[in-house]
């Protein structure tokens, strides 16, 4: 068990780290160079103004009409991806592990906090799931890899959950726990998962086309 | 786990007898698909395109943006991410192999299911253009030979004719010239001035004018004389500024027809071209031909007739002389109000024609399509039942209104609204702006 751990806990979290890190990169500038090569126009039309106009109509929650419109998915939405992101960065014990290696540190989210955020991450994927069975509008559009992607995603936070509270055999929950966290992180910039990272390219296109083009509101 | 993208019982339901696709299919072979969709992909489209593929993560928060969904009981199939799954994601995922059965369908979804209206584009939180991919299965259908057969007639027109209609150069010229001499009964001296190098603005049309509502150069041409306009009109071709080659991708006759447009206007000399109220001709000129050609904008200042009836309200050119009686309400077509943003200035103009205009909801960037534009009401009868079905929301819309005229300054809208009122039997009359603004205005005794 010792020696899992430190496998995966050293080596593999190197490449993970290594595999998010440079995946992320590379796909962001494999996508700037595509736009470079074939669509340059795109570029002449780019506006700060216009992008962060409309970034910010969409990271604010009830800021855009279809915010609106569906409250409950809203709320969901926004307390899952900011715990999503939040948790994992200031954890106590992530933090503990940085500082351990790196000496290095930063302020931790109080212990009970974290735990609670990681209870809403866990149900706000029960929650997807549930639409993606339930509505038939996301069901029509759902593949298998929208469930592999919630599985990868909900496992980090499950796994993280049980080995926190040291329920039986939480040793070993703790492996898969950082097992699950690794996936993850690969899997940003090698799945759907990297509308993380695109999201942000395909508003900010679409706020200039409105806003400078259009004369119009895109949210 | 989703259904799979083609349902054979639905294509079946769906099929209907329409020649440019049933001869179109015929001759597709698997290898001809496979390399045209990869060429597209290949040479055609880039970043975007793989972006929008790969960014959605299949929310189905678009679905309530789209009329036809909404009116089809919010039938999966016809949300807007319904329709990418039914055509590109599977273009995409097999790499072009895909059969002439899915050909079919997908021309269908694209040419008769989406008026690339970009309302889902304001749904979308990550802003996926879904009008853009629709164009780019019209492109792909193009290219195999498969386009419904009406609105390929209207391209073969531009291509032959440079408008969309048919219309030769002689009843063009004539059209005009009797127009001018009705117009002489009301304002004696009133001139429609053909060719007239160095006027301020050469006024563009769309061919269905001369067509069949030559009434509509009438009224424009009152209009121009009383504001005492220096305006001129082309006796080339080139005074059309329609547009149906944008809606079935081909791109190459986009482009032949547009440039016939501006080197029309520029080789009048003209300050600046003024459209008629029409929506798509104006994203033809004002945001996608131009692109075609290599412009960013416009290579001349273009101006929708909202922009310049406002102006020439607010400048005094024209007055109001008695207001319009009847209550009014007013439909926001896509290409001019999400595509230009003239959703103020053209209640502005009816404000100060109308008394009694009561706001249709939702209204302005997210009001209801017309379901006839983006090539729609061209793809001709054998789709008007889906189209009536698939507006089902605009007729409820406005009913709502309790209005007794209807404002729909586009010419596609106009026609569309004019055949969902009829079907829906709304008590409603449509008008143009330029309508009731002919009634209203002070014209010389």
């Amino acid at each position: 068990m010792h020696t899992i751990y430190q496998f995966v806990s050293g080596p593999l979290a190197w490449i993970a780290f290594i595999l998010f890190a440079g995946g992320c990169i590379y796909r962001v500038a494999a996508l700037l160079h595509t736009v470079y090569q074939k669509e340059r126009f795109i570029f002449s039309y780019m506006s700060w103004r216009h992008s962060l106009n409309s970034i910010f109509h969409w990271i604010i929650p009830f800021a855009s009409v279809n915010s609106r419109k569906h409250p409950v998915m809203t709320v969901v939405t926004f307390v899952f991806h900011i715990s999503l992101i939040l948790v994992p960065i200031f954890l106590l014990s992530h933090i503990v592990l940085w500082d351990e290696a790196w000496n290095i540190t930063w302020p931790a989210l109080p212990d009970g906090l974290a735990d609670v955020m990681t209870v809403l991450v866990i149900l706000s994927c029960v929650f997807f799931l549930a639409r993606r069975i339930v509505l038939p509008e996301v069901k029509y559009v759902t593949s298998a890899s929208d469930y592999v992607i919630l599985a990868i995603v909900a496992a980090p936070f499950i796994t993280g959950f049980y080995a926190y509270h040291q329920w039986p055999g939480y040793s070993f929950v703790m492996i898969l726990h950082i097992l699950a966290g690794e996936i993850m992180l690969i899997a940003i910039p090698f799945s759907r998962l990297r509308h993380m990272l695109f999201s942000v390219f395909t508003r900010a296109y679409m706020g200039s086309e409105f806003g400078g083009v259009r004369h119009a509101r895109d949210w | 786990m989703g259904d799979p993208a083609v349902q054979n019982d639905a294509a079946v339901e769906a099929k209907v007898v329409d020649e440019g696709i049933d001869r179109g299919v015929e001759a597709l072979t698997p290898e001809r698909i496979e390399s045209v969709i990869n060429q597209v992909f290949e040479k055609e489209t880039g970043a975007r395109l793989q972006a929008y593929v790969e960014t959605c993560v299949h929310c189905g928060l678009c679905s309530e943006a789209c009329h036809f969904y909404l009116s089809n009981d919010k039938d999966p199939k016809f949300s807007p991410v319904g329709k990418v799954k039914q055509t590109i994601w599977e273009m995409v995922k097999r790499k072009g192999r895909v059969d002439a059965d899915f050909i079919r369908n997908a021309v269908e979804v694209a040419h008769t299911q989406c008026n690339l209206c970009k309302r889902c584009a304001m749904y979308c939180p990550f802003g996926i253009d879904i009008a853009y991919l629709m164009l780019v299965v019209r492109r792909i259908c193009h290219k195999l030979g498969v386009t419904p057969l009406y609105i390929q007639d209207t391209v073969n027109s531009h291509s032959v004719t440079m408008n969309q209609m048919w219309v030769k150069e002689d009843e063009w010229i004539d059209t005009l010239q009797w127009q001018e001499e009705e117009g002489r009964d009301e304002i004696p001296d009133l001139r429609i001035p053909v060719e007239k190098e160095g006027a301020d603005i050469m006024y563009s049309v769309i061919a269905p004018e001369p067509k069949f509502q030559a009434g509509l150069i009438y009224q424009a041409a009152v209009l121009m004389n009383v504001a005492g306009m220096n305006w001129t009109m082309p006796a080339t071709p080139g005074w059309d500024n329609s547009d149906m080659a944008m809606y079935t991708g081909d791109n190459e006759i986009m482009a032949r027809v547009k440039r016939s447009h501006f080197e029309t206007a520029r080789r009048l000399r003209v300050n600046k071209i003024v459209m008629g109220e029409c929506g798509h001709a104006f994203r033809s000129i004002y945001d996608m031909g131009n692109r075609q050609l290599g412009w960013k904008m416009p290579p001349i200042p273009v101006q929708h007739a909202i922009d310049f009836y406002d102006e020439l309200l607010r400048e005094g050119k024209i007055r109001i002389a008695r207001k319009f009686e009847k209550s009014v309400t007013l439909h926001d077509p896509c290409n001019i109000v999400r595509g230009r943003g003239l959703h103020e200035k053209s209640r502005s103009v009816v404000r100060a024609m109308c008394d009694n205009f009561i706001e249709m909801h939702p209204n302005r960037e997210h009001n209801y399509c017309c379901a006839a534009g983006g090539g729609v009401i061209n793809c001709g009868p054998p789709y008007k039942q889906k189209r009536m079905a698939g507006n089902r929301v605009k007729a409820e819309q406005l009913a709502a209104t309790k209005a007794e005229v209807l404002i729909a300054p586009c010419h596609n809208c106009h026609s569309g609204l004019e055949d969902i009122i009829h079907h829906y039997k709304l008590d409603m009359e449509v008008k143009f702006i330029l309508d009731i603004l002919y009634e209203c205005m002070e014209k010389p005794e």
